[in-house]
């Protein structure tokens, strides 16, 4: 692309003139199939980056990674050996192993079924908490998006259509961001209490609290929540004994947009900081006389507890 | 069973065979991995003229060559002027012409296997820090290893039965030239039906062996 400009950690990558080819550039790159060498083993292809890297992880480190990824009973094994999931978690540190200042990761649950999907989640949030670089994740699926991003740009057709933190672009439902049944909001808040008789969780954050399933996760831990657009109700008075819906919040209605269909519309609520969209008939927004600036009662129908 | 004559032809053909592969190995690969990842328009000529030993009558390679080394020849007039004489009817006239000869058994193999390997394990090396010689040592020909097998065995094989190409710019000279196809044809000219039936059982022989060690060693790949 023409004056294009890109520079990592202080070092120019790519500038007018300058283009530094891909061997030279300290990055880690994970795509859609593991692509592991199938002459070497998992740790021929580890140590395949590492011996070629000048600012290769120390053996410490790399033990690290190796236990993170749960790697360490494989090292010995041909690639063909492997299972999907296994290949992609040897793929990810066999990246990490050069000691990048940058992760690349290209669709890298993409080519796995939702079983694969599931083992490998919880390693990629390992990832992100302990990694001090950044990640570049390019995903086409709104759950792991929900799940790992802090940063969201969302591009259609190469364009960048939304980009912010997040929850931010998750919420703002003025840039048409086609998730269609996926469109939802995420909420980060702390586990505050834990009842063992309804195998409930309550997670608070500032602007209120929900009831969640209880997934184990121990009191004091931060957790990300999402909601989907299409859980969430809206009433006008708080009707919490007459319903089964556990979780309610007072919120403030703060724009109204078009939606998938003419007939539905998309409403951001918002409560200290907090936001939830909410997906209604159109039928239902005006009997509400919804409008920005009015308070109302968000009932969350679901909620979805994602690491 | 095999006379001094007999021996000698059988090591001199073995000799040439190898110094032709080795020689091939070295031209072929970078010339097939060109082919294989290219995308310039000089591709299909440059595979043509690869391939044109497999049509051509070894008389018509063995003539042009014949010219092209001969006094009057570019070639012919640059080894002379480097002092090292003539090459027709020598040993090492017999190695240029093999390697023409061969040429493509021995590049198509490993165009195909390079081709195989495919752009992804050599955009991974590089994200792993791999120079592109580094890449191509440590991965695409470890990937292509197969090829390099046939390659081999294809470019040693087609030199040991080549016929034409030897008579034309090598001639029958015990020791140099005589290799065994010409052997063979010496002695049924002399009648030596006996000594005919050793060297020639002995090719089919030889011949089956290789191609057998070829199909069950290197399964599932494509012949060229």
């Amino acid at each position: 692309m023409a004056g294009g400009r890109l520079v990592v950690d202080g070092h120019v990558w790519q500038h007018d003139s300058v283009f530094l080819p891909a061997h030279q550039r300290p990055l880690g790159y994970v795509f859609q199939e593991a692509s592991l060498f199938p002459h070497l083993s998992v740790r021929g292809n580890i140590d395949y980056g590492r011996r070629r890297s000048g600012h290769a992880l120390d053996d410490g480190a790399l033990n690290r990674i190796v236990d993170l990824l749960g790697i360490g009973t494989l090292l010995s094994r041909r690639p063909a050996g492997l299972s999907g999931g296994e290949r992609q978690r040897v793929a990810l540190a066999r990246a990490l192993a050069v000691g990048p200042r940058l992760l690349l990761m290209d669709e890298p649950l993409a080519a796995l079924d939702l079983q694969r999907k599931r083992e490998i989640l919880p390693y990629l949030e390992r990832l992100r908490a302990e990694l001090k670089i950044p990640i570049f994740y390019v995903s086409h699926a709104p759950d792991e998006v929900a799940r790992l991003a802090d940063h969201l740009v969302v591009l259609e057709a190469g364009r960048v259509q939304a980009q912010g933190p997040l929850k931010q672009v998750l919420a703002d439902v003025a840039t048409p961001i086609r998730l269609g049944e996926d469109a939802g909001s995420v909420i980060e808040g702390t586990v505050a209490e834990r009842d063992a008789h309804w195998q409930l969780a309550r997670v608070e954050f500032p602007g209120g609290g929900f009831w969640v399933r209880d997934e184990g996760h121990e009191i004091g831990r931060r957790v990300r929540l999402r909601v989907l657009a299409r859980d969430v109700s809206i009433a006008l008075q708080e009707e919490c004994r007459a319903t089964s819906v556990l979780n309610h919040l007072s919120v403030r209605v703060e724009a109204i947009a078009g939606d998938l269909h003419p007939a539905l519309t998309l409403v951001r609520l918002a409560a200290e900081g907090q936001s939830l969209v909410a997906r209604v008939t159109r039928r239902s927004a005006e009997a509400l006389a919804l409008e920005p600036g009015k308070q109302v009662w968000a009932q969350i129908k679901a909620v979805a507890v994602i690491g | 069973m095999f006379d001094a004559a007999d021996l000698q032809a059988i090591w001199l053909t073995v000799r040439l065979a190898g110094l032709t592969t080795l020689v091939l190995l070295v031209v072929g690969t970078p010339i097939a991995w060109w082919l294989a990842r290219t995308g310039s328009r000089w591709k299909g000529p440059v595979g043509a003229v690869v391939a044109l030993p497999i049509v051509l009558p070894p008389t018509v390679l063995g003539f042009y060559l014949l010219l092209l080394m001969g006094p009057h020849g570019p070639v012919g007039q640059f080894t002379q002027w480097i002092g090292i004489g003539l090459l027709p009817f020598t040993f090492w006239g017999l190695v240029v012409g093999s390697v023409c000869y061969s040429f493509p058994f021995v590049v198509q193999p490993l165009q195909n296997a390079f081709e195989a390997v495919g752009d992804r394990p050599l955009e991974v090396a590089a994200t792993l820090g791999a120079r592109p010689l580094d890449a191509f040592f440590s991965v695409a020909v470890p990937l292509a290893k197969p090829g390099f097998l046939t390659a081999t065995v294809l470019g040693f094989a087609h030199t040991v039965g080549e016929f034409g190409v030897v008579l034309m710019i090598g001639g029958n000279i015990p020791g140099q030239t005589r290799v065994v196809s010409v052997q063979i044809y010496d002695h049924v000219e002399a009648l030596e039906y006996a000594q005919a039936h050793w060297l020639s059982a002995g090719m089919v022989v030889f011949s089956f062996l290789v191609l057998l060690a070829l199909y069950t060693l290197n399964p599932g790949r494509k012949r060229p």
